[in-house]
């Protein structure tokens, strides 16, 4: 059976980035927000680079909320939030005004609050300390370092957080709720460690299925 | 403290990476995939890809060599050169930039810094300012290449930018541009403790001490150079060997760190003692494959 990775196309990522490295990794996959596509994919990948509340209007005016919704919560098919992409996965953001998230892990996603050894944008590479090992972190070298670059942190429950940024421990690097992912930090253009976790990422997507016996088409 | 940042300027002139010297001289380094590849391999932070040319030519930013970048290097891309509306942001944003770099057009409206960071979020917009002190030390910032002055102020206008929605700040000496005599401290320093926001230094590296310098002096997050990196192998990692070494915190990611090396008077990597060469030979490094 063919995998079908979807990434989804909303018009605020930066889509190049997240091609170029499936390519690198040699997988097949399509970049859509067409309903059918969306229906027949088994995993999702959801970039972002942007503004929370363009994000949510984009993934709202191309009626992605309630589709991804019904495949992801009831289907229970994978997906991979990158950057805003995981942001949206909260239940609230306070980027420029109060909006609404997808809600689909508890959390909230607030301004991160400069200090002294803080710039706001964080920009920049970070080691992560791990709390879940898998299946996104599996084989990782010690010390990785991955590419960072927000102004806003995800708040959530510890039972929710996957890593925390080492340099700065109040920050949320990645969650996960079951099959459905988050990350903060760029795997795109984070290097062999970003694309490890990616290749991570499909490769649990791929047992997942496997394991539920996802039919052919439904 | 968060890791310091090395990145690497990729000038784009006539279709070709070029070397850069007072913002006159142009010397041809060659192909974007062949800078790319190797920054990449070599440990680089980040790209900054600068299509010099754009603006003057009143064209559109290249964005075939955007693609070609982000197709040959997994770190992060800032595009810049000819960026003068939203849809330009956009475009370079599809072609694989992770982030954008206005100059001209942030100094002619800086409304574009809003507009952008409103759509993008402000940590994807770079206002880049080229500054050039003059013989009385006063400093200005310049527009057209570095040629006419503006008659503003540096510090004046970063904090303008910042304001506007500015997420990082890249703070090019036009006086330094490819002279070899280190970083403009006075001016980075000045610029880093009047905003909030990352401030990136370039213009005058042609040393590893030179980044310590602007690391330890000045508050900067990040320090830049253009081509200081085109002379020897490993360059990236190597400036970051020697940083570490002396005590800033910098991404080791490379197989080899240089962590024993030690440095002559060049900066560049002095032979190693024959000891360490001996043990050299039992360490077989696979490479990392996916």
């Amino acid at each position: 059976m063919k995998r079908r990775i979807v990434i989804i196309d909303y018009e605020v990522g930066n889509h190049q980035s997240v091609i170029n490295a499936l390519e690198a990794l040699h997988y097949d996959f399509l970049v859509s927000c067409k309903a059918a596509d969306i229906l027949a994919a088994d995993a999702f990948i959801l970039p972002g680079v942007g503004a929370f509340h363009e994000a949510m209007r984009n993934l709202k005016s191309r009626g992605l909320i309630s589709l991804l919704g019904h495949e992801v919560l009831e289907k229970r098919k994978p997906i991979l939030g990158i950057c805003v992409g995981m942001q949206v996965l909260a239940g609230s953001s306070t980027e420029d005004g109060f909006h609404q998230g997808l809600g689909w892990i508890p959390g909230k996603v607030v301004k991160l609050q400069e200090t002294r050894s803080r710039k706001v944008p964080h920009v920049g590479w970070s080691d992560l300390e791990i709390v879940k090992p898998g299946p996104l972190f599996r084989g990782m070298r010690e010390r990785a370092n991955f590419y960072f670059d927000h102004s806003y942190n995800f708040e959530c429950g510890r039972e929710f957080v996957a890593a925390n940024c080492r340099d700065d421990s109040m920050i949320t690097a990645a969650v996960q709720k079951d099959h459905i992912f988050g990350l903060q930090f760029h795997p795109e253009k984070s290097q062999i460690a970003g694309l490890k976790v990616l290749r991570n990422y499909l490769q649990f997507a791929r047992d997942y299925n496997a394991r539920r016996a996802v039919p052919a088409d439904v | 403290m968060f890791k310091k940042r090395i990145i690497a300027v990729l000038i784009l002139k006539g279709g070709r990476i070029v070397q850069s010297v007072g913002f006159r001289r142009y010397l041809p380094v060659g192909t974007i995939e062949v800078c790319a590849q190797s920054l990449n391999r070599w440990g680089i932070d980040e790209i900054i890809l600068l299509d010099i040319e754009a603006t003057s030519q009143g064209r559109k930013p290249d964005l075939n060599a955007v693609r070609a970048l982000s197709r040959n290097c997994f770190v992060p891309i800032t595009a810049g050169g000819g960026i003068s509306d939203l849809n330009d942001i956009t475009r370079a944003i599809h072609s694989g930039a992770d982030k954008i770099c206005i100059n001209r057009a942030a100094l002619d409206r800086p409304e574009l810094i809003r507009e952008g960071a409103k759509a993008f979020g402000k940590q994807c917009l770079v206002v880049a300012m080229d500054v050039f002190r003059g013989v009385n030390g006063k400093t200005e910032v310049m527009t057209g290449n570095g040629r006419a002055g503006t008659g503003k102020d540096p510090v004046r206008w970063a904090k303008e930018a910042e304001e506007c929605g500015a997420g990082e700040l890249l703070v090019q000496a036009v006086h330094r541009d490819g002279a070899k005599q280190g970083y403009d401290v006075a001016l980075l320093k000045e610029i880093a403790q009047a905003v909030s926001i990352p401030v990136i230094g370039l213009g005058g590296a042609g040393h590893p001490a030179h980044f310590l310098e602007a690391f330890t002096q000045t508050e900067i997050c990040a320090a830049a150079a253009g081509n200081y990196f085109h002379f020897t192998e490993h360059s990236p990692v190597v400036t970051k060997a020697y940083l570490a070494q002396h005590g800033v915190n910098v991404r080791m990611d490379t197989e080899n760190t240089y962590a024993e090396a030690s440095f002559d008077e060049q900066g560049r990597v002095a032979k190693y003692p024959s000891e360490y060469l001996q043990r050299l030979r039992f360490i077989k490094v696979h490479e990392e494959k996916l």
